[in-house]
């Protein structure tokens, strides 16, 4: 069953990452230039949308599954936070620079505060993957019980 | 030499032993693998849900298609090499796993037809009702040898 969860959650990566991936790169100027970036938005983000929800309610389960694993892992909280500061890059967007959007909905290149909000993105995803795929080796590096491990870790382990 | 002996050779040559020495370079190169199914994942679901009447379907379909096509190679470029580089590793299990050689199947089979079937239905696609049903056919060909592909992925990665 667990295998199933994590199954659906890696798969899920496809629509989540891989669609706001396209919209980054529209964002960055570098595919469907010629389409508006709003249209591009608008007609992908609700895929993208079902993608989190997918994701979040199996990362849900995968968390149920081993709480105090995951609790007390510390890919796992870096993880949690690139994923706070991925959603508040994205609000962040949504409120500033997309507000104007009509001004430069036609241009194939679009303003700087767009094009770093979608690098910022694409950045902030490329981590959480790392950090989510980093969350099962954790015993090899990092261990309450270890003698020599540094004050740092163990503070952001919770230990 | 058969197979298999191949897969030995491979396995124990000294920089693959080298290579499993680091535990953390085989997740890491697991985490470039994702980021490349991230992106094949976006780029194909660009361009299936456009011909199954979803997305960007005020875009001609063949700019759609053609700017996947695109991010779907730059997918590839990711995944084949860190792809070959975990089987290099651990060579002699993935031999003896079904679902591997399922994968490489689905892998050659939705790559002939992505870049033959599918280019050639979206040439000849206009907005006939034969083609709305012919392209909807082709989106659920590639999204399930792709599905296959991917879930392959995950089977074989378990320990």
């Amino acid at each position: 069953m667990y295998l199933i969860v994590l199954t659906v959650h890696v798969l899920t990566l496809c629509m989540l990452v891989g669609i706001t991936a396209m919209l980054d790169l529209r964002l960055l100027g570098l595919t469907l230039r010629g389409v508006p970036a709003s249209e591009v938005l608008t007609r992908l983000l609700p895929w993208a949308v079902a993608g989190f929800v997918v994701m979040v309610t199996s990362g849900a389960f995968l968390f149920y599954a081993d709480p105090v694993m995951k609790y007390r892992n510390i890919f796992f909280r870096l993880k949690m936070v690139t994923l706070m500061l991925a959603t508040l890059n994205a609000c962040v967007f949504h409120r500033g620079t997309y507000r104007d959007v009509t001004d430069w909905d036609l241009d194939p290149l679009p303003p700087r505060g767009a094009r770093m909000a979608a690098g910022l993105s694409l950045a902030l995803w490329a981590v959480m993957i790392t950090l989510g795929r980093l969350i099962p080796y954790q015993v090899y590096w990092f261990d309450c019980g270890r003698p020599s491990q540094s004050a740092i870790v163990k503070l952001l382990m919770g230990c | 030499m058969s197979l298999l002996e191949f897969c030995e050779w491979i396995q124990f040559s000294p920089p693959l032993v080298a290579m499993r020495s680091s535990p953390w370079l085989f997740p890491l190169i697991a985490s470039i693998h994702l980021m490349g199914l991230a992106l094949i994942g976006g780029a194909v679901l660009l361009g299936d849900l456009r011909l199954l009447g979803f997305g960007l379907t005020r875009q001609p379909l063949t700019a759609v298609t053609r700017e996947a096509e695109r991010w779907l190679i730059a997918g590839l470029f990711v995944m084949v090499p860190t792809g070959i580089l975990q089987f290099m590793c651990f060579a002699t299990k993935y031999y003896f796993l079904r679902f591997f050689w399922v994968k490489m199947a689905a892998l050659f089979l939705v790559i002939a037809f992505t870049f033959t079937v599918r280019r050639r239905i979206v040439e000849k696609a206009d907005e006939t009702s034969d083609h709305r049903e012919r392209s909807k056919l082709a989106a659920l060909v590639s999204l399930s040898l792709w599905g296959t592909v991917a879930f392959g992925g995950r089977w074989i990665g378990f320990p």
